[in-house]
């Protein structure tokens, strides 16, 4: 591979592994101020219980998202040093304004996490949650802005190869930068609920504690129905998306569906595969109109295809099926989420709400949200391909010419390797064997219950 | 012209900072790790896991805002910095990462296992090595340049002493300023035990640092004569009232008075001999590339930057003093009894 190459690969990869915890951090403090938030209100300790042992396992998916951000905030210059000399002026404000608000998380998750016990007023230690919130959301909101940017560039102008004239609001609130935001903090929260739900549904098949069984119900039932509510979300925001690429960056929406001629009433193409050379599609279902319907909520709406676009520029086409994936899983969250919802407001189906299959549904969700946001990442980012700003700097440009640079993929591949496997140890050794209905009876104790 | 001058200094402060925060981190866990190999680990682990385990995080944040923000402040750092850093800069980033995420599974875990605490302890100590490297480089002198490609001059950069020096400058600081905290701290905690040793290493790890800065700053004088002579003609002062509060804070910990005071004046100490260095090595951010006049961002984003930062304190202070108050300065926490 030749540095473009590995610069491309070694990104990938450190995304690819910051993404998982980023989405638990941005969507996790949301899971335990709602489950605590239950708990004082309704004076149950199971609640209080779930947030305190959510937050604990918290603690160690928090601190490899960190170092794993780090990693990434560096490798921006490291791996990018022509990008961010050109564009570093422009993103900057973003930047920063990430670091705060990563700042202001941490510093009150730690006083949350390390102060269960030291308020009088039960709400005071609830509060705190408010600020981890707020932090968590608001550096997911500042850093895809500058995402949003390199596919939307805004906010300056282009001489003699330096952008100049650079206002930072209008390059920060870049056309995509909305609806891109709300994309990725419906997602977070949406995929976090499932991965909780996943949990509860894997204690619950195998019921290793009965006394447990109680208290994983509560959690799976407060999970799937914030589940739902995010999966609304999450698909209004990525319907949103849609209609945005169809009007701003047409080649990704193309791409995603192998959309060649520019036509009304387009297809929606689902799976297949394609010949690239003589633009065949063979193998799919394809469903009339509904490409057409979804960039503009009209099946007779033009839409344009890539033979509008010169060879060079078009995204790989491997993208279809990222966007396939993607929505596939989302869909099939919004179905067992459905279900489940159904089962608790219709009492003839009560019955099936703790079903085997219920359950295997419910435990599949967590996988099946976490491979969406991949997929997502990996649609959207090779989607904008071969560009690294959007109609300004090339990927191929602005990759380092360092040397050394094998080494350091391999050293990083290793370090994450390690770091996966080990937090994935560290967190089902912290809850194996520890059954919740001790951490329940603790808290009524010290609250004085018994 | 004058927002350069803002730029940096925010940032030389934002370094600061997390060189004083990140030394006791990284410190102690070194001290966690050498206590746990000679059976001294009931005297002061407690005491160190009572500090860290809730600040460790807000530390790393200091590193990433100043980084992110030399960048936002000035790009040019980006080019130079990031082809030339690629390997040291990886290197540190991956132990930073060993470091901070083996200290949440050996101390947020279900138990402790001695693999993980020398991991994070040993790599608490390669990680300043690592990092110092950057300074040395940034005095000029390791960069090679041809056909627009720059790149690192290892055999330099290996062979010279006055790098050497400064990591084990680097290395040493950190065992001072760690034990320095932690004896005030234990103090505070009246943890008899843990005091004693943590004094002990204080005022062992003294001496040895002040030989080593004594040696760096005149080894400046052969790898950038420039830097070193402006520092010697405007800035001898405030190495001296360094020199001074390091002894200051010396006699204060020998005759076991007023710890609080004795770090403030380890602060001042190392603060003074810092913003001397960082004053004196202007105007280069990197001898000879980078002049921070012709590398500063544009005027609008500068004023954008500093009013965000502005208003950023206006949330972080007020923050960061409730952390402390609750960590820090709250007796019954400290003593454990909370």
């Amino acid at each position: 591979m030749d540095s473009v190459e590995l610069a491309r690969f070694l990104t990938a990869m450190t995304l690819a592994v910051h993404i998982i915890f980023a989405t638990i951090g941005v969507g996790m403090p949301l899971m335990f101020a709602v489950a605590e938030f239950l708990g004082i209100r309704n004076n149950d300790p199971k609640y209080i219980t779930l947030a305190k042992r959510w937050s604990k396992g918290y603690t160690i998916t928090v601190a490899v998202g960190v170092v794993t951000g780090t990693i990434i905030g560096l490798q921006l210059s490291l791996l990018w040093p022509t990008f961010m000399q050109m564009g570093g002026h422009v993103i900057a404000l973003p930047l920063f304004m990430e670091t705060f608000a990563f700042f202001f998380e941490a510093i009150f998750l730690s006083i949350y996490l390390y102060t269960w016990d030291r308020f009088k007023n039960k709400w005071t230690h609830f509060l705190i949650s408010l600020p981890v919130i707020l932090g968590g959301s608001f550096s997911a909101f500042f850093i895809t802005a500058v995402n949003s940017f390199m596919n939307t560039p805004a906010g300056f102008e282009m001489k003699n190869g330096k952008m100049i004239n650079v206002e930072p609001w209008v390059a920060m609130f870049n056309d995509s930068f909305l609806i891109r935001s709300f994309h990725v903090v419906a997602t977070a929260l949406m995929t976090m609920a499932f991965v909780l739900a996943a949990i509860a549904a894997f204690k619950l098949l195998k019921n290793k504690f009965a006394k447990d069984t109680e208290y994983h119900k509560k959690a799976l039932k407060l999970t799937m129905i914030l589940g739902i509510i995010f999966t609304l979300g999450s698909m209004l925001a990525g319907d949103m998306s849609a209609k945005f690429l169809h009007k701003e960056q047409p080649e990704k929406l193309a791409a995603y569906e192998w959309h060649f001629d520019t036509s009304s009433k387009a297809d929606l193409v689902l799976f297949g595969s394609l010949d690239e050379k003589t633009q065949e599609v063979s193998g799919a279902v394809k469903i009339p109109g509904v490409l057409s319907f979804l960039a503009d909520n009209n099946i007779n709406t033009k839409v344009k295809g890539l033979d509008d676009f010169p060879k060079e520029l078009r995204p790989p086409m491997i993208v279809h099926y990222y966007f396939d994936l993607m929505v596939f899983m989302g869909v099939f969250c919004l179905v067992v989420s459905g279900a489940y919802v159904m089962t608790l407001v219709f009492k003839k189906f009560k019955r099936f709400t703790h079903s085997k299959p219920m359950l295997y549904g419910a435990l599949l969700t967590g996988p099946a949200a976490l491979l969406a946001i991949e997929f997502g990442w990996f649609l959207t980012e090779q989607g904008r391909q071969p560009w690294m700003v959007r109609g300004y700097l090339k990927v191929a440009d602005a990759a380092t010419q360092a040397g050394g640079l094998t080494l350091v993929t391999v050293l990083f591949a290793l370090l994450y390797i390690v770091l996966i496997v080990t937090s994935a140890y560290v967190l089902i050794r912290m809850f194996r064997d520890k059954p919740a209905y001790k951490d329940v009876e603790r808290l009524k104790q010290e609250r004085g219950d018994v | 012209m004058i927002y350069a001058y803002i730029g940096i200094t925010v940032l030389w402060f934002f370094l600061f900072c997390y060189i004083i925060v990140a030394s006791i981190d990284f410190g102690a866990g070194f001290f966690t790790l050498h206590a746990k190999l000679t059976k001294q680990d009931k005297k002061i682990n407690h005491l160190i896991a009572r500090y860290l385990n809730p600040v460790w995080e807000v530390t790393n944040v200091f590193f990433v805002f100043f980084f992110v923000g030399m960048v936002g402040f000035f790009p040019d750092t980006a080019k130079y910095f990031g082809s030339v850093l690629l390997l040291p800069a990886s290197i540190a980033v991956i132990l930073l990462s060993i470091r901070g995420s083996f200290y949440a599974f050996e101390n947020y875990g279900p138990d402790t296992k001695l693999p993980w605490l020398a991991m994070y302890g040993l790599a608490g100590l390669f990680i300043p090595a690592a990092l110092a490297t950057t300074l040395t480089i940034s005095e000029g002198g390791f960069i090679k340049e041809h056909g627009g490609i720059i790149d690192l001059n290892w055999v330099e950069l290996i062979l010279s002493p006055y790098a050497w020096a400064v990591v084990f400058l680097a290395v040493i600081s950190v065992l001072y300023i760690s034990s320095g905290f932690l004896t005030f701290y234990a103090d505070r905690a009246r943890d008899t035990e843990a005091y004693r040793l943590l004094r002990y290493w204080f005022l062992f790890w003294g001496p040895p640092m002040i030989a080593i800065s004594i040696f760096v700053f005149l080894s400046l004088r052969v790898q950038n004569e420039t830097h070193f002579m402006n520092a010697v003609v405007n800035y001898w002062w405030m190495f001296l009232l360094s020199l001074l509060f390091f002894i200051g804070a010396m006699i204060l910990t020998y005759i076991k008075k007023a710890h609080g005071v004795a770090f403030i004046f380890v602060m001042l100490q190392m603060g003074f001999a810092f913003f001397g260095y960082g004053a004196s090595k202007l105007p280069y951010i990197l001898t000879p590339y980078i002049h921070i006049k012709h590398g500063v961002t544009n005027p609008s984003m500068a004023i954008t930057l500093i009013t965000a930062f502005i208003f950023a304190l206006l949330l972080l202070i007020p923050s960061l003093i409730l952390i402390m108050k609750l960590f820090v300065f709250d007796k019954q926490y400290v003593e454990g009894k909370k």
